[in-house]
């Protein structure tokens, strides 16, 4: 009963559940944080919209983004994944959404920031579907936490469109 | 010394019933965490349940080592949601993030762009020859809760298959030789 196998299994088992106990209330003290996160994004210039030689629609655009993530930041967390997307829909598709830009925001101090950017994914389309186009920008955020469960949440901001011809 | 003398005894001590009641008890906690993983599956939709990160593709969120839960409800897929996908062709689970969803306007069939986020590039050179989307059927759940360096262990066992083989036997050893 007091053999050095028997300690050191005794032991292993109680660090371990030990361990596992302290992730979940880590992962659970996420839950009474008090999270307003806001954020505005305007287009600055719609710089190209082509035809591929594929025959899709492909779109070239500058962004405003300022957004400010301070308050999804606790103890617990150990980076924020936000990127915009746009959102709309065709006749085909119900639902498209590209991921136009996107960045790692590893602490406080840079969750709130302005940044003025081109699109860094390419917005194409599944078809030639984007002239007047109208659609969302999004901003959503994914919150990895140090240990436990991981959240995300987005802003949904309405009411952009495209030009009605190629330019 | 003394406990590998310890041991030789008690192997020497051994009689067929004990051996066979051990083997059974073996057997008993083997099947039983079988069942509670089998179990936990089901419940969680997805096939199966934890992977390891083994890539630098994720970083610096999820590290080489790193544990992700898995769990695949029938909502549908949208951007921004950190997938598990195979490759056909490919054993070797991949998690990466969704950059873009283009979702049927009647059947709710989906086709899914992924990268990773460490990734200068977008998935479509990891896909099969001519594959340009994921779709339903490639993904194997999302990951909604995550562990870090605990996946270490399987990755030393995978890579250094000695190490499993002696961790077997020794456990093997210990749980014949004790006199419960």
């Amino acid at each position: 009963m007091h053999s050095f196998g028997y300690r050191a299994n005794a032991l292993l088992t109680f660090s371990v559940t030990a361990l596992a106990f302290i992730c979940a209330i880590a992962s659970f003290s996420d839950k009474f944080s008090n999270q307003n996160p806001s954020a505005e994004i305007q287009i600055l210039n719609i710089n190209r919209l082509k035809k591929q030689s594929y025959g899709n629609d492909e779109v070239s655009l500058t962004l405003d983004i300022s957004a400010d993530l301070q308050s999804l930041f606790t103890w617990n967390t150990k980076q924020v994944f936000a990127f915009v997307a746009a959102e709309y829909e065709t006749s085909k598709n119900s639902l498209n959404q590209v991921s136009l830009w996107d960045v790692i925001i590893p602490d406080k101090e840079h969750a709130k920031f302005r940044i003025q950017t081109s699109n860094k994914y390419r917005f194409i389309d599944q078809g030639h579907n984007l002239r007047g186009r109208e659609f969302n920008l999004t901003l959503h955020w994914h919150v990895m936490p140090k240990t436990g469960k991981m959240f995300a949440d987005k802003i949904v901001m309405p009411g952009y469109s495209l030009p009605d011809a190629y330019k | 010394m003394g406990l590998v003398g310890e041991t030789v005894d008690s192997i020497k001590s051994i009689q067929i019933r004990q051996l066979l009641t051990q083997a059974i008890r073996l057997g008993m906690i083997v099947t039983s965490a079988l069942i509670i993983w089998k179990a936990l599956i089901c419940v969680t939709g997805s096939d199966s349940l934890v992977v390891v990160v083994l890539s630098e593709s994720m970083e610096p969120g999820f590290q080489r080592g790193d544990i992700l839960f898995l769990h695949m409800s029938k909502d549908p897929i949208r951007a921004g949601e950190i997938v598990v996908f195979n490759i056909d062709g490919r054993d070797i689970p991949i998690v990466h993030r969704v950059i873009m969803v283009h979702e049927r306007e009647n059947t709710g069939e989906v086709d899914v762009l992924t990268k990773g986020d460490n990734n200068p590039e977008d998935d479509r050179l990891l896909y099969a020859k001519g594959q340009l989307w994921l779709n339903r059927h490639h993904i194997m759940g999302r990951a909604v809760g995550f562990l870090p360096y605990v996946g270490w262990v399987t990755i030393i066992m995978t890579e250094k298959p000695i190490i499993k083989y002696i961790l077997i036997g020794t456990l093997g050893l210990l749980v014949i030789s004790s006199k419960d």
